[in-house]
């Protein structure tokens, strides 16, 4: 295997797996600072209990999100050297504002959080989860808008052999940046209803704290509903800009070969790309295709040349996987706000809101897999291409051997982290004071 | 111009006070083992760091997002030709992360053992390295214009591996420093002990150090063009004495802040010498990574001034209000409530 495969599969597994502990961060530090709130508010000491006990889950998943997180800054420079040198003039800037701006008021601010119970007025305490739960999301749009500028480059102009930024303005507000950070985030928030709702599921079905956990269902149910609708306008709007900005892989989403005019969208549709068409095309809503992307005529992959096209039944799948997941949880959500009296009887749907944990989290990596996967041959799309981003002073042996070494550390570190979520999610909340 | 000029500094003071500040949690991660016998010592050293490491920690990423920003030709070739030392600090600094937090949830005594190695191996191998690092950047490294000649060996030379041990050192001294400030007792009467017989290492390496850099590297040139500039390696020779008067003299407070100083003048003697280099090369000062040519351009520079003008005082104003809100002796009342 050559640096370049060797470079994408270890950019691909770490930044997945640092994306396993980012989007419940970045949900769950609003419902935590929400229930602190309500306690402040109303002197309800089971919205303390639920911020404590939702909290201490927050801050397990917490560590392991924020130190997979350096591994992201250092590896464009480790592996992509050459893609540092020809876009830091722009790709930087986010970066280091993420750092600036976010990374700082997200981990002081943590640590004023997990050890100033005691050593700060309440008000100072919400105060302060509050103000991480702002960080991260913060930290989420500096990030977005740089990923955003690789999807979509704007501001720059190509001088002394790179891309040098001439409009810093016209990069902050690149609307593809902007609607994948809303896009992404709001998907972290269905992440963080899931959780609650699954974990609270867990206890009602074990008849624990019945009340309490009712309460933490009810709050994690209306978030992940207002969410996964707005997460679904959004996509809405996304694969808009999507078609407008990246028509090969608005293609390879659709698995469209023939440029078409008033395109249909297939329900059951099964890509073949050895043959440039699809072997099955069936179920076919007409225009839809076009309506969703908001364009007449919709470009076919087949005029682009084939070294110019991403991965299709791979893009294809993980879009439909996605779209479909996204409407499953506006379903599910809704049925527990329609079942919400009863709900405690119902063992089967709670059951199944137990086991649908991980499926946002599938919903979120399928999407960065449209995002990422989508964007080939492309690592700054139409600008510079993947290959000629790699590192040039690094072997193959190495990339070999550090991937080695992060599919080990990680997978051990996943599942201690995994161990220790199950172990306290289990546990329950402190006992009621008498 | 300007702007570069204005960049390299800042790009020396990130450093700087990264070091300055994660350089006592490194230290105090470094004497967990040796001064923390039993569960209660161990939880206070692990408390004085506690709510402070990972705000400290991220002085390094803003270091490496600025050089990222501000000169991403060093950026680029830094982190890739350093690719395995760097590879080896950042698998140690997610360790010392994950077992700092995860440490206090240990049940058994095989996952407290574990993690307390975590602890220790995940401090001692970034201070190390984060000194062989810039050792061998104080010497050149071996690149020209098709790429770079070294190995991780040909890192681990002499003087590297002095640069390396003066960090470590430092920060175990540092350490020492801030945990007797922060527990009580017996368990600070240790710390402070330790710091002491690490002094007389620092002190040491220090010496070995002025001389060898003679030796080894051009970071004195600059100085003999403009003498002026030795103030501030004389300020570090000073904070270094004043640190070790205050030891003796066992002011606890005063020796930290001096250790602080005197990490802060050393880092910035290193770049005043490397000026305008941020990574010479050894095989023809042609082909070093300088400030003029491995900047962003003069519009990127100035947008990220602002940036850093505007949030940096706010930044350092929030972290002063928590050092002085968690500026406390660690006594029982604080372990045992420590319900995470």
């Amino acid at each position: 295997m050559d640096t370049v495969l060797l470079s994408r599969l270890q950019f691909a597994a770490t930044a997945a797996f640092h994306f396993i502990f980012v989007p419940l961060t970045l949900g769950l530090s609003i419902l935590v600072a929400y229930m602190e709130t309500k306690y402040v508010r109303t002197g309800d000491k089971d919205y303390l209990r639920m911020a404590k006990f939702w909290g201490r889950l927050f801050v397990i998943n917490f560590a392991l999100g924020v130190v997979t997180g350096i591994t992201m800054e250092f590896q464009f420079g480790m592996n992509w050297a050459e893609y540092s040198r020809y876009v830091g003039d722009i790709f930087g800037s986010p970066l280091a504002i993420e750092a600036t701006v976010a990374f700082f008021l997200e981990s002081t601010f943590l640590g004023v959080w997990i050890f100033g119970w005691n050593k700060i007025s309440p008000k100072l305490h919400a105060l302060s989860i509050w103000l991480v739960a702002l960080a991260t999301n913060l930290s989420a749009l500096w990030i977005l808008i740089a990923n955003g500028w690789m999807q979509h480059p704007v501001g720059y102009v190509i001088n002394n052999n790179r891309a040098e930024m001439v409009d810093f303005w016209a990069v902050v507000t690149n609307a593809y940046g902007l609607l994948k950070f809303a896009h992404t985030v709001l998907s972290g928030w269905v992440v963080a209803g899931f959780f609650v709702l699954g974990i609270s599921a867990y206890h009602l079905l074990n008849k624990n704290e019945t009340e309490f956990f009712k309460k933490c269902l009810k709050i994690g149910a209306i978030f992940a509903l207002v969410s996964s609708i707005l997460v679904a306008a959004v996509g809405d709007f996304h694969a808009k800009e999507v078609a407008h900005t990246q028509p090969t892989k608005l293609a390879a989403m659709e698995s469209l070969w023939n440029t078409t005019t008033d395109a249909p969208m297939y329900l059951l549709l099964i890509p073949d790309p050895e043959n440039e068409k699809n072997s099955v095309e069936a179920i076919g809503i007409p225009s839809m295709l076009s309506i969703l992307a908001g364009k007449k005529e919709i470009k076919g992959l087949k005029e682009f040349s084939p070294s110019e096209r991403p991965p299709v039944t791979l893009t294809f799948v993980s879009f439909r996987l996605m779209v479909g997941l996204g409407f499953l949880f506006i379903l599910l959500t809704l049925l527990v706000l329609i079942k919400f009296r009863y709900i405690e009887n119902s063992t089967i749907f709670l059951k199944l809101l137990l086991w649908s944990i991980p499926l946002p989290y599938i919903a979120g990596q399928l999407g960065w897999i449209v995002a990422e996967v989508g964007r080939q041959p492309w690592i700054v799309y139409g600008l510079l291409k993947t290959t000629d981003a790699v590192s040039k002073a690094v072997e193959p042996s190495q990339v070999l051997a550090s991937l080695i070494g992060f599919t080990v550390f990680y997978g051990a570190l996943g599942i201690i982290d995994i161990y220790l979520l199950a172990k306290y999610a289990r546990k329950g909340p402190e006992p009621k004071e008498v | 111009m300007e702007f570069q000029i204005i960049w390299f500094i800042l790009w020396g003071l990130l450093w700087a006070v990264y070091f300055a500040l994660d350089g006592f949690d490194f230290g105090a991660g470094i004497l967990y083992p040796f001064i923390a016998k039993d569960e209660m010592d161990k939880k206070a050293v692990i408390h004085a760091i506690g709510p402070v490491w990972n705000g400290n920690e991220v002085w390094l990423i803003t270091a490496g997002g600025a050089t990222f920003a501000a000169f991403p030709t060093t950026y680029a070739y830094m982190f890739s030709y350093l690719y395995t030392p760097l590879l080896i600090i950042l698998f140690a600094l997610i360790l010392r992360g994950v077992a700092v937090e995860f440490r206090p949830k240990a049940v058994t005594d095989t996952q407290k053992k574990l993690w307390d190695i975590g602890i220790f191996l995940g401090s001692l191998i970034p201070s190390l390295l984060f000194g062989v690092a810039f050792g061998n950047i104080f010497m050149g490294l071996k690149f020209d214009d098709s790429g770079y000649y070294g190995t991780l060996f040909s890192l681990l030379n002499p003087y590297g591996l002095l640069v390396g041990l003066l960090f470590l050192f430092t920060f175990i001294v540092h350490g020492g420093l801030w945990i007797s400030l922060k527990v009580q007792d017996t368990l600070a009467e240790k710390a402070m002990a330790r710091a002491k017989k690490f002094w007389y290492l620092q002190a040491i390496c220090a010496v070995l150090f002025l001389i060898l850099t003679a030796v080894f590297t051009n970071l004195y040139d600059n100085f003999l063009k403009l003498p002026f500039w030795f103030a501030v390696p004389a300020l570090a020779v000073t904070c270094l004495l004043v640190t070790g008067f205050y030891i003796m003299k066992n002011k606890r407070g005063r020796a930290f802040i001096s250790s602080a100083l005197f990490i802060i003048s050393l880092v910035f003697s290193g770049v005043i010498g490397l000026y305008p280099n941020l990574i010479p090369s050894s095989i023809d000062s042609k082909y070093s990574l300088t400030l003029f040519n491995s900047s962003s351009s003069p519009y990127t520079l100035k947008i990220m001034t602002i940036v850093i003008i505007i949030f940096v005082p706010i930044v350092l104003f929030y972290q002063a209000w928590t050092y002085k809100t968690f500026m406390y002796k660690i006594t029982e009342k604080e372990l045992k409530e420590e319900g995470y």
